[in-house]
């Protein structure tokens, strides 16, 4: 709807698998008439339609929320996690952002910890297990002491929050050449540790957490800071730094 | 004979209601908890927060939900804040105000025994939350930050940026996975619930969908809690999530739940307009730009002139014009209403012209474009990539979208529906928001819900029914499951020449034309002769390819429509029968001289509650009465 909407012609590459066991291959599929002004899902739901109509199987991909923070799509455009832009996830991609004539190849995640289940849809419940190995303060439901009686330092505040922006779609993995989830773990390591209550099980915290991480078969972080780059919320990588310190007082005190 | 409709409100002054509840249940004592199994289906603020709490008390919970995480439902999405009576602002703000202010600004539809209970626990809310380490918005002093929101003249509100919903959803997530991890919670992911199951009249168990392999699995228990959310995506654009879907609460409501207000839907004022038929969701961006934002429409009907070229004296702000004291500042449903209105004479704008200016110009002249920024950034940032317009430049195009259903399963005090064992939380209930829910209000119910009402009432529930065990074999099992396979297999069997989407897009244009923001007889009369013919359509000639077994996109998408095609009608059957205006429900037959909403206390001061009385039965309307003897009942005004 905006004044500089144009229509593209594109040509899709779309990575299409049965299900878990299926080799999977490329498709190409042709379309016309897609409007700038519509989201790159939007797009794929045209295509989805066109398919139905045909009796044809739609692709599948997960999504929800379409405004970029349930972190459930996920998706390789042209061999990058949520496609060309910085800090977008694929839900708020616009194809603005392509050309009339433009190729696109649309790949799942690829990792060995998450699987592929259907297209472009990956089972990503590692990281929930990740989670569930430390990702929280142990406070029961109850009589929590005022929230005013802890004041917690603007900055330490801040930083806690950038760090709790982390959405868990997963793209750090699948843009890590080791497919590592130092990122996403690390993340919600120095989260918690930014407060005074999250210090107490802070070491054990990041012993676990890092523990279940390797068990999962997520790989090494070896520096390559694409994670980072492909993050769609920003999330800094000197959260690893963190995590390793909070690793390393746990390794000291022998947890 | 239909439901008996007991409120369960305690005796006794307001302020003590709740406290001398909480004494009166029954306890069960720690040891004999851990006989008791609990399914929670949802996993958003108030069935996370409930899974979490009751897990935490020793009982076994099997969580339940759609997506892949229990991180990822749409409670994710809220943004704006969450209230609290705190007064930590010293602003003049108390438990009783938080209660006033939102049994007024529900437009006295809301019980006040229910009400009263959730501003009194909000406080312990924000507690909770930052001992799970919520990262709150906070001064330089260290201590927490309030905003003004939503028109309230006090700041009661928490926030977290602009994702305050995803904050507080993890928090409730993290806690369900402590438990998780200590096997007090058994997590379902991908599970769509299509039935519940009743044995010797009691909730006792569900049927599910494993939406990856196609199986249909039975799971019993001794209560069942739905935490599954609102209906807004009856009128397929709305702000809700894709997934999100009212089949689970349908289910109930024919498995004999009651049924609330069905037609008590908030339509919020600062949506992102339509942009084109491929649209398939609208986006919400926070009404606290409201604080700053000036909105207008040109003078002249179908001006298509570009905004930044219409002069000042041009320019009707008309809602400053009606409202002087209020402003840009009236609640969700008076701005919706108004912005209907303008678009209604032609004065809309932009390419479809149902849209209106929201303009910063003004404030950014004031404050700075810095100052703007940071309160603003990420919206404007969000909106930008949306519209490809810069509100730094021209003033937004705002419209408004369906946003928040007030109505939903009725509840007694105790969150019971009249299903005994089936207890219903959150956004799914009808409770707490009479006809209108005030901003910031939904995250605080959510979660006061789960952390603080159910973990009280269930016990009590324990320990007044006797629970015959009861498993998977029963014969009311086998019957929902057989029902459940017929369905699915009717269903792929029609092979017909529409898509799933394509009745969705149609229901939604009957229901935004007819149901939406302003309403009257005639066309509710048409919309439910509309909606019983495109219900019978769908059923002709829905094409969903495919089959039952493994992932099937279009045959999760037609089991969601089929029963927003039955809720349809029961909204449209609600909103014909209540011959009033209030809050969100707007009947044009029913307003003052200058086009405000007119409450019928005489006649409508209740909760319309439906009874399900079959398939070629009309739904049985009862009543159940609301008293106001706290709040005196007024004619809302924002003059």
């Amino acid at each position: 709807m905006s004044a500089k909407e144009e229509m593209l012609t594109l040509n899709l590459k779309i990575w299409r698998q049965e299900d878990r066991n299926d080799k999977g291959r490329f498709v190409d599929y042709k379309m016309e008439g897609v409007s700038t002004d519509s989201s790159f899902l939007e797009m794929i739901d045209m295509l989805n339609d066109e398919l139905v109509k045909e009796g044809k199987d739609p692709v599948s991909f997960d999504h929800d929320c379409r405004e970029g923070i349930c972190g459930s799509c996920a998706m390789m455009v042209n061999g990058q996690a949520h496609g060309p832009n910085a800090l977008t996830t694929t839900c708020q991609l616009h194809m603005r952002s392509f050309t009339d004539g433009d190729t696109i190849v649309i790949e799942p995640w690829r990792s060995r910890a998450f699987p592929v289940l259907k297209d472009l849809k990956t089972d990503r419940s590692a990281f929930d297990k990740i989670i569930a190995a430390g990702g929280y303060i142990s406070v029961n439901t109850g009589n929590a002491q005022d929230a005013n009686n802890l004041p917690v330092s603007k900055e330490n505040a801040d930083l806690a929050m950038d760090a709790a922006s982390c959405i868990g779609c997963g793209a750090c993995v699948a843009a890590c050449p080791n497919a590592s989830a130092m990122l996403f773990t690390s993340a919600k390591i120095s989260q918690l540790a930014q407060f005074p209550q999250g210090q107490v099980e802070a070491a054990e915290r990041a012993s676990n957490m890092v523990r279940e991480m390797d068990e999962l078969g997520f790989g090494n972080c070896t520096n390559h800071a694409e994670c980072e780059a492909a993050c769609p919320k920003g999330i800094d990588l000197r959260n690893i730094a963190h995590m390793n310190r909070e690793f390393l007082k746990a390794k000291v005190k022998g947890k | 004979m239909g439901f008996k409709l007991d409120s369960k409100i305690p005796e006794g002054p307001i302020q003590e209601k709740w406290e001398k509840h909480k004494f009166k249940c029954k306890l069960v004592n720690p040891a004999n908890k851990r006989k008791f199994n609990v399914i929670v289906v949802g996993t958003g603020l108030a069935g996370g927060s409930a899974a979490a709490s009751l897990a935490e008390l020793g009982y076994n919970v099997k969580s339940f939900c759609i997506h892949d995480s229990p991180r990822r439902a749409h409670s994710i999405a809220a943004q704006g804040g969450i209230n609290a009576a705190k007064n930590y602002p010293n602003d003049g703000d108390s438990v009783w105000r938080l209660f006033y202010d939102t049994v007024k600004g529900g437009d006295y539809r809301a019980r006040e025994a229910n009400v009263y209970r959730l501003a009194q626990v909000s406080n312990n809310i924000i507690d909770q939350c930052v001992a799970q380490g919520v990262p709150f918005a906070r001064d330089y002093g260290g201590y927490l930050a309030n905003r003004s929101f939503g028109g309230a003249q006090v700041s009661r509100t928490f926030y977290a940026k602009g994702q305050t919903g995803q904050q507080l959803l993890l928090g409730a997530y993290s806690s369900m996975m402590r438990q998780v991890n200590k096997g007090k919670i058994q997590l379902y992911t991908r599970r769509e619930m299509l039935d519940l199951v009743l044995v010797n009249g009691k909730a006792r168990g569900i049927i599910v969908r494993d939406v990856i392999t196609g199986d249909i699995e039975r799971h019993t228990a001794d209560a069942v809690i739905l935490a599954t959310g609102g209906y807004g995506n009856v009128y397929y654009l709305s702000t809700n999530a894709m997934l999100s879907n009212a089949t689970a609460a349908w289910k109930a409501y024919k498995k004999g739940a009651g049924f609330a207000n069905p037609c008590f839907t908030q339509i919020h004022p600062t949506c992102i307009p339509v942009h084109g038929d491929h649209q398939s969701k609208l986006t919400l961006m926070s009404e606290s730009l409201r604080n700053d934002g000036r909105v207008w429409v040109p003078k002249d009907k179908g001006d298509k002139r570009h905004p930044n070229d219409i002069p000042e004296e041009e320019r009707d702000y008309y809602l400053e014009r009606i409202y002087p004291s209020f402003g840009n500042l009236v609640p969700r449903d008076v701005a919706s209403r108004q912005a209907k209105f303008r678009t209604d004479e032609d004065r809309g704008v932009g390419k479809t012209g149902l849209a209106v200016y929201l303009d910063f110009s003004e404030a950014i002249k004031r404050d700075g474009k810095e100052a703007i920024e940071a309160r603003y950034g990420n919206l404007f940032e969000m909106y930008e990539r949306i519209t490809d317009e810069s509100p730094y430049k021209q003033p937004m195009r705002i419209y408004p979208a369906v946003h928040y259903t007030m109505g939903g399963l009725w509840v007694d005090y105790n969150l019971m529906s009249t299903i005994p064992g089936l207890h219903v939380l959150g956004e799914a209930n009808f409770s707490d928001h009479g006809a209108n829910r005030l901003g910031a209000s939904a995250l605080m119910q959510g979660l006061a819900d789960g952390y603080f009402v159910i973990p009280y009432t269930l016990g009590d529930y324990f320990n007044n029914h006797d629970l015959e065990p009861v498993d998977t074999n029963h014969e009311e099992f086998d019957k929902a499951e057989k029902e459940v396979k017929e369905r699915i297999d009717k269903l792929l069997s029609i092979q017909g020449t529409r898509t799933v989407d394509d009745f969705h897009r149609s229901l939604g244009k009957i229901m935004w034309d007819n149901v939406g923001m302003s309403r009257n007889e005639a066309r509710l009369k048409e919309a439910i002769t509309e909606i019983q013919k495109l219900r019978a359509e769908f059923w002709k000639d829905v094409k969903i390819p495919g089959k039952a077994e493994g992932i099937n996109d279009e045959l999760e998408k037609a089991v969601k429509v089929a029963d927003f095609l039955e809720l349809g009608e029961l909204m449209a059957r609600d909103a014909l029968e209540r011959v009033e205006s209030c809050g969100g429900h707007f009947r044009e037959e029913s307003q003052t001289p200058e086009n405000e909403a007119l409450r019928d206390d005489e006649n409508f001061a209740h909760s319309a509650v439906w009874e399900f009385k079959g398939e070629k039965e009309a739904p049985v309307r009862h009543r159940e009465e609301l008293k106001f003897e706290n709040v005196p009942l007024t004619q809302r005004s924002y003059k």
